[in-house]
């Protein structure tokens, strides 16, 4: 008798101070997670650098989480589920698979968590509270403008290597790539499926898991479908590093466009080298810190963030870095690129 | 007793005059074909990854343009360089009845720590290197010391230092690339093994005939050295190993560590092909390192299997990652090929043993 009294004495003092604790954290500081694709991509570490700098300005406890791969559903799962049970205000997330993960996030949006996705918009957009994100169309656009105007009449004869992210053809993936195509004037036909346009100029698609060695591997195969490649698109700086290698290798380095987005410092310092013809920067401290902001402010006053007008998330913004510039497509040179590169 | 068997047959005994008189023999002319097929591939393990590779490239030869040139063809090969030198590596460890996950976190924390000494920290070329070299074999004899003191399987050994090794690289490397051209000023022999010359309209890189160098080598070491028969040996039988009088732990630490080391070198050789020193490139070397072994005929049950297999494993899958692009096949139909590659692998491992029960 006296053993079990004593149990259940404690069994009552675990739960209190299980109670009390997070009650009193919550009186004390407004908790607010950051989720990441993961933690190796140099963009995800800038954003999270943005947003803890941000947090402990204003007095908010971030937590932060990333998935182990691009593309990584699972983790985030969790993730969220952990940040719903410590009671956050916000979660700002870059989505794995934008689809997938709503379900979880409506469990979160109904538990009076403001959820922000970053970079990249859930499907549908209206799923996440608000959307912080650099327009990729925009941003590939710019690059085919950029590409189109540099070869001014001989853009109706160019051959066009795609170098893509991978198979699973993500949001972020068909964006770019469909934008790049838009903005060298060539017809997309459905602008949410890669690789289904018939222009001739277009020599072919292929993957690159977005780093080097997938970059020149993809190169070199579709420098073996048609030798007189002279623009090649790539889906991050990484490939276009790695394509690069391939073009060296082949001989064919010089009069081949090479145009990508991100932003990266090493990418911006391949603009400054000539190796990057132009690239697309975005801002992934912007966005971090910015949700950060908008985290603290709905904490305080329960006002949610609005879209830029005229489209369904907040642009953070995209600038073409080149140092050839071609008329009327603004743009800023490696210099300055360098002074606002991430990474 | 005597005068009854002399007697002649007794009544049940005469049906015997009807019967064969042939002396009993297995029925050969059936299956024979088969069966003679059965044996060929038994006793030649890389028959069947040589053939497949044949019939894959006159396959595409036939239906892709640009596939069957001189410039292609070592062009695959320069593809599957890394992927051929972690194989080496892998190869040995599956002879051992292993397995190692860790082959290419091994690889690019090598090249990593290669990379921040000889470009970030200005440390001399010729001592980065050896270091780098130094910890690849460190980090093999971390696994083969967890298998073989703590008695842990390779399997959950390996899986989780894959995650520590990766986790290293990203720490040493912040997930950043270090670029090429800061490569070429600070440290050109990182890139020794990217040089490349042509010769007949083919292309080779030194790294890619480095790799097909190692083949040779270790087909030797394994054949014809006592540590190669003892690797073979470990790995078909543990226990008669040991009973035979070979020190199995010290022969499995040994494996691990060359193994590591073997992935070092790749990690050398991948600064070469990829151009700059990338942790986030070869994320899924680890699985392709086992898929080229598994496509080569190498058992997973170890003991069996030749290192040539693991060569022309990696080439069938650059040939069809080549071929189906140059054919203009979507990426996703890549790796379904890849995967029905390795499960006919398996499938017909499993029925070549079968003749030896």
């Amino acid at each position: 008798m006296i053993s079990r009294k004593f149990l259940v004495s404690a069994a009552a003092g675990v739960v209190s101070l299980a109670v009390l604790g997070p009650t009193t954290a919550l009186a004390d500081s407004v908790i607010a997670g950051l989720i990441t694709k993961t933690n190796t991509n140099p963009f995800f570490v800038k954003m999270r650098e943005g947003a803890l700098e941000k947090a402990k300005q204003l007095g908010v406890e971030l937590r932060t989480y990333a998935g182990k791969y691009d593309g990584d559903n699972e983790a985030q799962v969790e993730a969220i589920e952990s940040l719903i049970a410590a009671g956050a205000k916000g979660i700002l997330i870059t989505p794995s698979d934008s689809a997938a993960i709503v379900p979880t996030i409506e469990k979160a949006r109904a538990a009076g968590i403001l959820v922000i996705a970053l970079d990249t918009k859930l499907e549908p957009a209206n799923a996440a509270d608000a959307t912080f994100a650099t327009d990729n169309f925009k941003a590939g656009e710019l690059i085919g403008q950029w590409a189109a105007g540099k070869l001014g009449a001989k853009a109706k004869d160019a051959r066009i290597a795609m170098l893509d992210l991978n198979a699973k053809e993500v949001s972020v993936d068909v964006a770019r790539d469909q934008g790049f195509l838009t903005g060298f004037g060539i017809d997309v036909k459905d602008p949410k499926d890669i690789g289904d346009e018939d222009d001739p100029r277009i020599v072919g698609n292929d993957a690159t898991d977005g780093a080097e060695e997938g970059g020149r591997r993809a190169m070199e195969n579709l420098l073996q479908r048609d030798p007189n490649v002279n623009v090649v698109y790539t889906i991050n700086e990484p490939a276009a590093a790695g394509a690069y290698e391939a073009l060296k290798a082949f001989g064919k380095q010089d009069g081949v466009l090479i145009v990508s987005i991100d932003g990266g410092c090493p990418g911006v310092k391949n603009v400054r080298d000539g190796i990057i013809g132009a690239t697309s920067m975005q801002f992934p401290l912007l966005m971090a810190s910015l949700g950060i902001e908008a985290v603290a402010e709905y904490a305080k006053t329960g006002k949610k963030p609005a879209p830029t007008p005229g489209l369904d998330f907040y642009n953070t913004g995209v600038e073409l870095v080149t140092d050839e510039p071609v008329d009327g497509i603004p743009s800023i040179s490696s210099a300055e690129g360098l002074k606002k590169c991430w990474g | 007793m005597t005068s009854e068997t002399t007697r002649g047959p007794q009544e049940f005994e005469k049906v015997l005059a009807d019967s064969a008189t042939e002396v009993a023999q297995f029925e050969l002319e059936d299956n024979n074909l088969l069966r003679r097929l059965h044996h060929f591939l038994h006793a030649n393990p890389t028959a069947v990854p040589v053939i497949v590779l044949i019939i894959s490239i006159l396959m595409f030869g036939a239906i892709a343009n640009n596939f069957f040139t001189a410039f292609n063809m070592t062009l695959i090969i320069q593809q599957v360089t890394i992927i051929g030198i972690l194989g080496v590596a892998q190869t040995l460890i599956i002879l051992t009845a292993g397995i190692d996950l860790s082959v290419a976190a091994v690889m690019m924390l090598s090249a990593v720590l290669m990379g921040n000494l000889a470009v970030n920290m200005g440390v001399p070329t010729v001592l980065a290197i050896p270091f780098g070299v130094l910890v690849g074999a460190a980090c093999g004899g971390a696994n083969g010391l967890l298998v073989t003191r703590f008695r842990l399987p390779p399997f959950i050994v390996t899986l989780g230092t894959w995650k520590i090794f990766f986790a290293l690289n990203l720490y040493f490397s912040g997930g950043q690339s270090i670029r090429s051209q800061d490569i070429d000023q600070a440290a050109p022999a990182l890139k020794l093994f990217g040089d490349s010359f042509q010769l007949l309209g083919a292309q080779f890189t030194t790294g890619s005939l480095l790799m097909l160098l190692l083949f040779p080598l270790f087909y030797y070491i394994l054949n014809w050295t006592p540590w190669g028969r003892h690797v073979y040996a470990v790995g078909d039988d543990i226990d008669a190993a040991r009973l035979s009088g070979i020190r199995t732990r010290r022969v499995l630490l040994s494996v691990y560590a060359l193994a590591g080391a073997l992935c070092a070198l790749a990690g050398w050789v991948s600064i070469g092909r990829v151009g700059s020193v990338s942790p986030q490139s070869f994320f899924e070397g680890n699985l392709d390192a086992i898929t080229a072994v598994v496509i080569g005929g190498t058992s997973l049950f170890g003991g069996r299997g030749s290192i040539f297999g693991t060569l022309v494993g990696a080439l069938i899958v650059g040939v069809f990652r080549s071929g189906l692009n140059l054919s203009g096949v979507d990426v996703l139909w890549q790796q379904f090929a890849v995967g029905a590659l390795i499960i006919l692998a398996v499938a017909i491992d499993q029925w070549i043993r079968k003749v030896s029960s």
